[in-house]
């Protein structure tokens, strides 16, 4: 039975207070406005007062409009008819499918036993040098791409999307820009990827409470998917928006700020998301790569500083590259030994190598006189950064080594390079 | 037991608020009854009929009106033969057995029992019938692992009792009594080899605490040689994201020189504790000869579980190494990180409502961070046998700034800062603590003046790399160039420690000394050299081949022939032997 009540207490921001009875936590509701109809989630209950956080938001509710509960929390359907589709935050086809209400599983579930874990042991190869050479992407491994607004972060997601070795993706949008969403849906159209894609996106323009549903929704299907024995990529686009998104309904119900006006809980909430990256020993995966703007590229500023200490690694996406610096893969060591016996040497060399590049043209923006040495790696640096770190180069990464050998050989006479004597008569190109 | 029982009337997040109908008292455990499901919760406020509850699971699906029991008890962990080697999540409850029944997920309401009740133990009668005894003292005892777990009369016993009946020796297990107590009015006292200990109370059943004066050796050169740590002693490490706390905890949960480790994943990722579950098993305890895991206890409350448990965790850990003290044993606590345990007070501060102190703490997050450190401490026992309890926790500062609330707190309590420095980490220079920020308060491996005078090079060596900086290398004089040297060789080939080396890794005492006399030769030694590139070519090839030593195994044939190697490099340049450095070294020797 549903019960109806017809008289909402107050309206604060998206929140709407009803007195009700025999109401559960967490429990979704039905609010009948004069511009539809709109979810709400019990977030709070106090006696027979029960608070409900409406998904499209509090404009225009009159107190006499009617809310009925539905008996149930948020859910989500979940079979193979999802592959291919878009949905909003709330689960409502974005696209003009169907809706699916078969099958309905709950979101937000429990964290997984760590006991049940094990220790990652596969790379994912994406065809981009920075990642595959020098932090390599590992299944079951949570990354975040730290970048300032305006680099192309979307496009790098879109890339890895279609080019990573998975069986499924999973793409959450939180406040995306509408060109964005279509950038998107296009991109994945014409790369062939959409018949394994989810999407869940919230445009900027959707009401903010939906924009919190997007990760819980996004990772409770790729869980589905994933004890199915699918490997998951989900791709969250952006967890910055999503934590404002929190900050502003914390503000709303006059929560006590911590940070910035971050609600103290910003880690554990960042956290249960980000966690739910896993490899089921004896089934499948789920990999998380998760987008954060940095708000005037200060990695202090609470989103990413919080983010930093969950995930493992960063990619850090600055001037259109990704940057060696800053960047890390804190999982690459479980794998990066088992591709190619140069793989490590090559990863480290070539880095330090790049530092003394970075150190030189310090010196040179400075007017120092420039040696042999330091004109041989302004030579190295231009070419590592063209053929290596530039975001159009797209090659596996046994090509991507051979052509760092080329790089050295270029530049340097082998024992400038301070790479193992053994590694250089295997890998040293001859020259013609 | 009490029999309060109540109906809850509110629920934001994981505060829930109960109408009781009996006495409740404050921190006591609470279950909120979920048809078939009881979720635990633990009573922090009082008002009237009204209690507020957190409870340590995620709420969904309680509504107004749902019932509620009191147990009468505190939080308690239970303790007894068997917590060695295993895995417990931040209630006790253990993880690898729960997920035999629930499988890859922690299904909320599901509690099993800490200690294996079928395991028997080869127990030994101490005690003999008509004994007098009191809380702690030992009745019997049973092998576990390498030690000698002693089973004692329950800490709660107050008063004296008398031994009524005591089992012959024999195999029990924990269900099963062993002694029976009497006290003055002829009450009798079943014992078994298990009791409970509430987390929040310390236990107190020694004769005194002594001052904490004995070096913990963590066979870290940095730590040990510059910023010890003392057994009973307390210490931090606060650093930023990717500057190697966790790397470091790990290293010394491996070597340190203690009995017994137990690890608190507190708040911070599962991918690191895995790491640790599987890899302690398969490594041998150079002590004992066994696998690590067997002196070793994880409490794992990892970022994602439930927050109110995450605040109970480092307790239950702190309340076991306690307990392993009573036997006289030195247990190490690391808790990795004590800022996610303030953070999971503050969000409960939060939802209570109370003012906020700085960046939303609650006001007493000092003296609660404060209580916790005063946990540790080594005290002499009834028996005349010393125990220790050392912590050593990691901070988790926002930004890496330590100019926050949780750094400081702890700064104030702690007797060792291990500051990590955010440079250090970036120049691949590990362990990254920051020589010249930290500190510590302990006696050493080494004479404090001999690790000053050694330190006094590192600063100079500062200054003037600082100075370099502005007036470049034209101009600054050669001496203090060759200072600069000296303090980035000692840097170099003595505070950086390579953990992935095995040789290197861990460092004896015996060896820490024997490497700081070559070090204390090198600044002490004034060189001839023509200009600042030679004396720097120079200083390369001197740390190269240290760097080399550091890699060969202490006390065979290559060690000694590269170290007679280094010393005559060195006298090749040495024009003389600074007076301070000469009596240090004889000393040394």
């Amino acid at each position: 039975m549903k019960k109806v009540y017809s008289r909402i207490e107050s309206i604060t921001g998206n929140v709407i207070t009803v007195k009700a009875s025999d109401i559960t936590y967490g429990e979704l509701a039905e609010v009948n406005t004069r511009f539809g109809v709109s979810l709400a989630e019990v977030i709070r209950l106090d006696n027979e007062m029960v608070s409900l956080q409406v998904f499209a938001g509090g404009r225009g509710i009159s107190n006499g409009d009617e809310v009925m509960f539905l008996g149930h929390p948020m859910l989500v359907s979940f079979s193979d008819a999802l592959k291919g589709r878009i949905f909003t935050g709330s689960g409502e086809p974005r696209d003009k499918g169907p809706a699916l209400h078969d099958n309905l599983i709950p979101i937000g579930g429990p964290s997984v036993n760590p006991v049940k874990r094990i220790i990652p042991r596969e790379m994912i190869r994406t065809g981009i040098p920075m990642i595959d050479v020098f932090n390599t992407l590992v299944k079951s491994q949570k990354l975040p791409i730290f970048s300032v607004s305006g680099e192309p972060y979307n496009q790098l997601l879109a890339r890895i999307a279609m080019q990573a070795e998975v069986d499924l993706i999973v793409l959450g949008g939180m406040g995306l820009k509408y060109d964005d969403y279509l950038f998107f849906k296009d991109a994945l159209e014409e790369g062939g990827a959409l018949q394994k894609t989810v999407m869940f996106v919230h445009t900027a323009a959707d009401p903010v409470v939906e924009c919190l549903m997007v990760p819980d929704i996004s990772l409770a299907v790729a869980e589905k998917f994933a004890l199915k024995g699918l490997n998951v990529l989900v791709l969250l686009t952006d967890m910055t928006n999503f934590a404002d998104a929190l900050k502003e309904i914390a503000i709303t119900q006059e929560q006590v700020p911590s940070n910035r006006g971050y609600p103290g809980d910003l880690y554990s909430q960042l956290a249960s998301r980000y966690e739910k990256a896993v490899d089921f020993s004896d089934s499948g995966s789920i990999t998380t790569l998760a987008v954060t703007t940095m708000p005037g590229d200060d990695v202090t500023h609470p989103v990413p500083d919080n983010t930093g200490y969950i995930t493992e690694g960063q990619f850090y996406l600055k001037g259109g590259r990704i940057e060696p610096f800053g960047s890390l893969s804190r999982l690459k060591q479980q794998v990066n030994g088992k591709t190619r016996a140069d793989h490590r040497s090559i990863m480290d060399g070539m880095i330090k190598l790049f530092a003394a590049y970075r150190d030189t043209l310090e010196k040179k923006s400075m007017g120092f006189q420039m040696s042999t040495w330091d004109k041989k790696l302004l030579k190295y640096g231009e070419l590592f950064e063209r053929e290596m770190m530039d975001l159009s180069v797209n090659i596996p990464l046994e090509k991507a080594l051979d052509k760092g050998w080329e790089i050295l050989a270029n530049c340097f006479e082998p024992q400038e390079t301070g790479l193992q004597s053994k590694l250089i008569e295997q890998f040293w190109p001859q020259k013609a | 037991m009490t029999t309060t029982k109540g109906s809850v009337t509110g629920v934001n997040g994981n505060m829930v608020t109960v109408r009781v109908d009996g006495t409740v008292s404050m921190n006591e455990v609470a279950f909120i009854v979920l048809g078939d499901k009881r979720l635990k919760a633990e009573v922090i406020r009082v008002r009237g009929d009204l209690v507020q509850t957190q409870v340590f699971e995620m709420t969904k699906g309680i509504k107004v009106g749902t019932p509620a029991e009191f147990s009468g008890e505190m939080l308690a962990v239970e303790l007894g033969p068997g917590l060695l080697g295993k895995i417990f999540d931040g209630l006790q409850n253990p993880l690898p057995e729960v997920a035999e029944k629930t499988g890859f997920f922690l299904e909320p309401g599901v509690y099993l029992d800490a200690l294996p009740k079928d395991t028997t133990w080869s127990w030994t009668p101490v005690a003999k019938i008509g004994d007098q005894v009191e809380r702690a003292d030992t009745l019997g005892t049973v092998p576990e692992g390498a030690f000698v777990h002693q089973v004692m009369v329950p800490f709660g016993l107050l008063g004296s009792y008398t031994v009524k009946s005591i089992k012959p020796s024999g195999m029990y297990t924990i269900r099963e009594e062993v002694a029976v107590l009497e006290d003055a009015d002829g009450a009798s006292y079943p014992l078994t080899m298990m009791f409970e200990w509430p987390v929040k109370r310390a236990i107190d059943c020694y004769a005194e605490r002594l001052r904490p004066v004995e070096p913990m050796v963590t066979k870290n050169r940095i730590i040990d040689t510059f910023f010890p740590v003392a057994k009973g002693g307390t210490y931090c490490i606060p650093g930023p994201f990717g500057a190697g706390k966790t790397v470091l905890q790990q290293v010394t949960s491996r070597n340190a020189d203690v009995d017994i480790v137990i690890i608190a994943a507190c708040g911070e990722r599962a991918g690191e504790v895995v790491e640790t579950l599987k890899e302690f098993p398969e490594l041998i305890d150079p002590r004992t000869g066994k696998s690590l895991m067997e002196r070793t206890i994880i409490v794992c409350n990892t970022s994602s579980m439930p927050v109110a448990a995450r605040e109970a965790s480092v307790y239950t850990a702190v309340t076991m190494a306690e307990y392993y003290r009573q036997m006289g044993l030195d247990v190490l606590l690391l808790a990795d990180s004590t800022s996610r345990w303030a953070q999971a007070m503050r969000e409960m501060s939060g939802r209570l409502e109370e003012i906020p102190g700085e960046e939303a703490f609650p006001a007493y997050l000092e003296s609660v961070i404060a209580g916790f450190y005063e946990r540790a401490g080594i005290v002499r026992l009834k028996d005349g046998n010393k125990g220790s309890v050392t912590i050593g926790g990691t901070v988790s500062p926002a930004g890496g700034n330590f100019e926050e609330p949780v750094t400081q707190a702890t700064l104030k309590v702690v007797g060792a800062f291990h500051g990590l420095s955010r440079e250090r980490s970036d120049a691949r220079k590990y362990p990254a603590i920051h020589p010249l920020d930290s500190w510590s308060k302990y006696q050493g491996i080494m004479d404090p003046a001999w690790v000053g005078w050694a330190h006094w090079y590192l600063e100079r060596g500062s200054e003037v790399g600082q100075m370099m900086k502005v007036v470049g290398e034209e101009g600054t004089s050669l001496d203090d160039y060759v200072i600069y040297l000296k303090s980035e060789f000692l840097d170099a080939t003595y505070l950086q420690q390579n953990s992935f080396d095995p040789v290197d890794a861990s460092v004896s005492p015996e060896r820490q000394e024997f490497v700081f006399g070559r070090a204390v030769r090198v600044l002490g030694t004034s060189f001839d050299f023509k200009d600042k590139e030679a004396a720097r070519g120079w200083f390369n090839r001197l740390r190269q081949m240290s760097l080399d030593i550091n890699g060969i195994e202490w006390g065979c044939d290559a060690f000694t022939e590269a170290d007679e190697g280094f010393l005559s490099f060195m006298a090749e340049r040495a024009t003389g032997l600074d007076q301070k450095a000469a009596l240090i070294l004889e000393s040394l020797e």
